[in-house]
């Protein structure tokens, strides 16, 4: 394996007192979109920050392509950064703002405008490239502050909530655009994020923050079907808990009584579960089957239909268990007008696979 | 047809009337107090200067013609008259780059502080204009003046520095430009620094991290982010310095050097001295146009720079 083109080390960054980021170790590879997924206040743009060098870290080294960037300025810095506000300068024209980068070049002024034109064409702003910012609408701003950031070619492209400012569907358009133009540039990309559906989109590998720590990190399906925490878990996708204790482990498979539910479940075993543990089980809506009749297998649950939500290709049904407790379930709406469709008030059966249910022991 | 007007004149009178009243207030002070008075002055200007003690040493009619622009034909002939107006702008005009100098890295580093030190900071540029300006400018002739501290250790680091036959008993200060400039640079210092602290205060720190994180340096980012983006208020401190100190009285009668006077200095003697209204009002009306003409064409062209759109495709 080659080695990783971004290394963070052991990084902590101190404000007085208050801890913002705690003891970060992650590394990126070469071409990846890496995203940094986590709550408001969790140390991302401050994680990013010292990326660009605009904060040093109060503990750990970073390391760019092998190099310590430990006291390296931010005009040193092969990286440029795409800002949440995005910063482009108002009283520049949108080319004089994508030109700005290669002021620093050693290169010919045709070099330069040809270089300007590849980008405007990039983001498809050519037409507006002699507006002012002011004049443009959000969505194009949005595209001038990555092409003045593509521009100088950076090894590592650092944004910070890229498309924060943009309406949803627009949001949307414009992810696959990023993606499309990470494909062609090559240009290793790290994105923050607070939106886990951007984070998973996007990226090639997620690392979940919180109060400054990473939680996880990994690719969008280690996260979301192997989460490590409780914390991970709810934060990616919704999940249904359940707080139990392993009675035994057998092999494969572990035995996890839960107070109350009127059975056992049964689920994976994970290391570091043992026999007596208290441990949480986590379900995730579509991985649970909802039958009027119990089906064979070892998970099954009696509850009964307290409401249903009918999105047309699928619903999303809230069963009560007998142990009062709501768990959410997701059904596919495969045939028309079914006859057996389950009602409201339904006695129904829930049944999983032990693979698809989440042991969680922190 | 009668009771309509009425009722709309009633209606217009209390829907509108009293917020027509509150705008209007300002515009009717500047009628009132600069205008009219100015109107006056404009009138003055072309009367002709007479003697007749215990009236007005102006007057019309007889064998005087109405209009008469004696007065500003001699304002364009006289040498004495372009001189004063040479030496004032060229004071002013020294002062304001003077104050801008100054003014500027102090505006910058506002910007840059802890806000309970701003503040402070703030109030410390502002406390001087708590004191009489006259004190102050008594104050600085103090300071000048050939047995003071001042120039007493200013003459002695002069005699240290330079080579023996250079030596002097005393630094002549007062009564020259030198110190005209000098008394006004400290006056008008203010009125530099607060419009430019309120234009550098609202610029976006984001941008000097973006244009650093574009390859420039710090010095660098200063004169490509910080500078363009801060000339309207360089422009507007540059008028509040220039202006006054190019009409200043107080400051070259007390300090400057009565050989070659301001333009204000010219005016009040006109007055007072020679008792020659018409010219001074000439005076006055053509430095007035001299101050007002540029600004009125800088703001248009401001303005229509500000709502010009570029290459709308
Ligand atoms: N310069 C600073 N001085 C003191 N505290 C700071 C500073 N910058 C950030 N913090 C604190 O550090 C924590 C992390 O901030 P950061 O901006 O990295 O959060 P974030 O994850 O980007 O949040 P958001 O999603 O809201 O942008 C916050 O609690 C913030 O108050
Ligand atoms: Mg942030």
């Amino acid at each position: 394996m080659q080695d990783p083109f971004v290394r963070i080390e052991g990084v902590s960054k101190l404000f007085g007192a208050f801890q913002a980021v705690r003891d970060v170790n992650l590394t990126v590879g070469k071409g990846e979109i890496f995203a940094l997924l986590g709550g408001s206040g969790c140390g991302k743009t401050t994680l990013l920050r010292m990326l660009a060098g605009f904060e040093e870290p109060s503990a750990g080294r970073i390391f760019l392509d092998g190099q310590d960037m430990t006291g390296v300025p931010p005009w040193e810095r092969p990286v440029h950064m795409m800002f949440q506000s995005y910063a482009l300068f108002p009283h520049m024209s949108v080319e004089k703002n994508v030109a700005y980068g290669l002021k620093h070049e050693r290169m010919t002024k045709a070099e330069r405008e040809e270089r300007v034109r590849a980008m405007l064409d990039l983001v498809q702003l050519t037409q507006f490239a002699h507006r002012k910012p002011h004049q443009i609408s959000g969505g194009q701003r949005q595209r001038v502050a990555l092409a003045r950031a593509l521009a100088r070619q950076p090894k590592l492209l650092l944004l910070d909530e890229p498309l924060a400012a943009l309406d949803k569907k627009l949001r949307e358009q414009t992810q696959f655009e990023l993606m499309s133009i990470q494909e062609r540039t090559g240009v290793t990309f790290i994105v923050v994020t607070h939106d886990q559906e951007e984070a998973m989109t996007l990226a090639d590998r997620i690392a979940v923050m919180d109060k400054g720590q990473v939680r996880q990190s990994g690719t969008p399906t280690d996260i979301y079907e192997y989460p490590n925490s409780r914390f991970v878990a709810g934060f990616i996708g919704s999940i249904t808990s359940f707080d139990g204790r392993v009675t035994a482990v057998e092999g494969e498979v572990s035995r996890v009584d839960v107070p109350g539910l009127g059975t056992e479940i049964v689920a994976r075993s994970v290391a570091g579960a043992a026999s007596g543990q208290a441990v949480t089980v986590a379900l995730r809506p579509e991985k649970v089957t909802l039958t009027r009749d119990r089906l064979e297998g070892p998970n099954a649950i009696a509850g009964e239909i307290k409401d249903i939500a009918y999105f047309g290709k699928d619903s999303l049904y809230r069963v009560t268990l007998p142990s009062g407790q709501l768990i959410a379930v997701h059904g596919v709406n495969a045939k028309r007008a079914e006859a057996g469709r389950p009602d409201w008030h339904d006695k129904v059966w829930l049944s999983f696979d032990p693979a698809a249910a989440i042991l969680l022991t922190e | 047809m009668a009771a309509g007007r009425h009722s709309r004149l009633s209606e217009w009178f209390n829907r509108r009337g009293w917020s027509d009243i509150i705008i209007s207030a300002p515009y009717i002070w500047l009628l009132l107090f600069f205008l009219l008075p100015f109107l006056i002055v404009i009138v003055i200007a072309m009367s002709v200067a007479t003697r007749t003690p215990s009236a007005p040493p102006f007057g019309y009619g007889g064998d005087n013609p109405v209009l008469n622009f004696a007065g500003y034909a001699r304002f364009f002939e006289d040498e004495l008259y372009l001189r004063a107006l040479v030496t004032s702008i060229i004071n002013a005009f020294v002062a304001m780059i003077l104050c801008l100098l100054i003014g500027y890295p102090m505006a910058l580093g506002l910007t840059r502080m802890q806000s309970n030190w701003r503040n402070i900071l703030l109030m410390l540029i502002i406390l001087p204009f708590w004191t009489s300006f006259l004190l102050r400018v008594y104050a600085w002739m103090g300071m000048m003046g050939k047995s003071s501290w001042f120039n007493r250790l200013l003459t002695d680091i002069w005699n240290m520095v330079t080579p023996e036959g250079w030596a002097v008993s005393s630094i002549p200060m007062m009564h020259s430009n030198f110190a005209v400039v000098l008394v006004m640079v400290y006056t008008y210092l203010p009125f530099m620094i607060l419009p430019l602290y309120a234009n550098l205060e609202r610029l976006d720190p984001t941008l000097d991290e973006a244009a650093m994180d574009l390859g420039t340096r710090p010095f660098g980012v200063f004169w490509d982010v910080t500078l363009p983006q801060s000339i309207p208020g360089i422009i507007a401190g540059g008028l509040l310095v220039f202006i006054p100190a190019s009409g200043e009285l107080v400051i070259p009668t007390l300090v400057g050097d009565a050989g070659s006077p301001m333009i204000g200095r010219v005016i009040s003697d006109e007055f007072s001295s020679s008792r020659d209204w018409p010219m001074a009002s000439s005076i006055a009306v053509a430095l007035l146009l001299l101050m007002v003409v540029p600004t009125m064409i800088y703001s248009h062209f401001q303005t229509k720079a500000e709502h010009k759109p570029e290459n709308r495709p």
